[in-house]
């Protein structure tokens, strides 16, 4: 076990430094590119948060359709590989769902703004 | 620096000018570079555009039209009165500058953000769905006999080339490969009629002012094929910016974009215009993918590049809404 502080109060840390102390110095492209960084790390801590949790459950639903066993990759190329052959379609229980629990955590921590994700979130 | 040869180059071609002025490179990458500058004329400064691959580079990636090509095709919707900058003069060897040639520049915004928010475009706005449709209809009724030689794709193409991009990404996609197996299921076979499309149509490409769009740009991934697919592609909602219920780049609906395009004398065909808009949404995701690939294999390490590669959830949001959409 590692000492703490942990990964997500190392990252945030910064992050608020480049937010709060360093932006305020910085114009032009340049600031584009301090922009740039602190959205880096910003999804970095909404990965470490919230993915364990989610990709546990991403494995468990994986798990009920494909009616086999593995990690979360392996698991997901199967099902690339299921669709691809035809075998696993829309028709099929729980694929939607699962494909849209599974997106709507991606965007969680790719891009939470993302107007089509807000409005999906609404519902 | 660059300013000693467009100096040169605007001497022999435009007639009264004394040299050139403010030149300044507005993009690019490594084999292609948009500059703007000032062609000093006794009658008042002519805002001006080089586009040019620099000198060493010049064989164009396997999609795109070339730039020749490009500059034909600009100067032949000029003269067809499809909003487009004329074409003042297309670069020789002896000129040290390179391939490309050089355009007159129109005043207005291209900035899709800018576009969709600022106070200066708001009466525009509304009208530019039903512009676009016009706008569209005139590049496709270009003549085909006119054009530079272009590649010619049919949707049944696309879609194996697409296919071949994304599995070389070795990235599997549950919802790409549902994406993949929709346009198979959905391919509407060769079109009635084979146009020029533009191939990057789509805000963010048009240079718009107060009185809407005054310029099509960027016309490198020009081709022959299906008409739709232009219209498609205006609709990916990566160019709505936000707008989500304005599928036309953010500024209006279908109706009125097929209303301004009917309305110009051609038919659209709204399945088509969908299944193009499917594939372009993936398109746009594959994209995104091959970014990432740069990022991490080429010489492009930057930041931007890698946060791309993070877009493509984006769009595999944005394909569910389209195929497995859920209830209100």
């Amino acid at each position: 076990m590692q000492d703490e502080p942990t990964p997500i109060e190392l990252t945030t840390a910064v992050a608020d430094f480049l937010r709060n102390d360093i932006t305020p110095l910085i114009s032009g492209h340049q600031a584009f590119k301090l922009r740039v960084a602190i959205n880096i790390l910003d999804l970095v801590t909404r990965q470490l948060t919230q993915e364990e949790g989610r990709d546990a459950k991403e494995v468990e639903r994986l798990r009920a359709l494909l009616g086999m066993d593995g990690s979360v990759s392996d698991l997901n190329a199967a099902l690339a590989e299921r669709i691809a052959k035809g075998e696993v379609d829309l028709a099929t229980p729980g694929l939607a769902e699962h494909l849209w629990a599974t997106t709507m955590d991606k965007l969680a921590v790719d891009q939470p703004n993302y107007a089509s994700y807000k409005r999906e979130l609404g519902r | 620096m660059i300013e000693a040869e467009l100096s040169r180059s605007v001497a022999r071609w435009c007639e009264g000018a004394t040299g050139v002025t403010g030149a300044a490179k507005l993009s690019g990458g490594a084999s292609q570079e948009t500059w703007r500058f000032d062609i000093e004329h006794p009658d008042g400064p002519i805002g001006a555009i080089l586009r040019r691959s620099p000198k060493g580079y010049g064989a164009a990636p396997t999609r795109a039209a070339g730039l020749a090509a490009e500059a034909q095709l600009m100067q032949l919707a000029y003269e067809a009165g499809v909003p487009s900058p004329r074409v003042m003069h297309v670069l020789t060897p002896d000129e040290d500058l390179g391939t490309g040639f050089i355009m007159q520049r129109v005043d207005g915004e291209t900035i899709a953000r800018k576009i969709l928010r600022d106070e200066e475009f708001a009466t525009a706005r509304p009208l530019l769905a039903r512009q676009i449709g016009g706008v569209l209809a005139g590049l496709h009724r270009l003549q085909r006999d006119k054009l530079p030689e272009l590649r010619s794709r049919s949707a049944t193409q696309e879609i194996g080339e697409f296919e071949r991009d994304y599995r070389s990404l070795n990235w599997p996609k549950p919802v790409f490969e549902l994406a993949l197996r929709w346009l198979r299921d959905h391919d509407p076979g060769p079109s009635a009629e084979t146009t020029l499309v533009h191939g990057d149509f789509r805000n963010g490409n048009l240079i718009i002012g107060a009185d809407g769009v005054r310029a099509v740009l960027d016309w490198e991934l020009a081709h022959l094929g299906d008409p739709m697919e232009d219209l498609g592609w205006v609709c990916v909602n990566s160019w709505r910016f936000g707008e989500i219920d304005k599928p036309v780049g953010g500024f209006g609906t279908r109706e009125e974009l097929f209303a301004g395009y009917e309305a110009a004398g051609r038919k659209c065909d709204p399945a088509r215009v969908k299944f193009w808009e499917v594939m372009g949404t993936l398109r746009w995701g594959i994209m995104c993918g091959g970014m990432m690939q740069r990022f991490r294999e080429g010489p492009d390490h930057s930041m931007e590049r890698a946060m791309i590669g993070r877009r493509a959830s984006e769009t595999e949001i944005d394909l569910l809404r389209l195929l497995a959409p859920r209830g209100r």
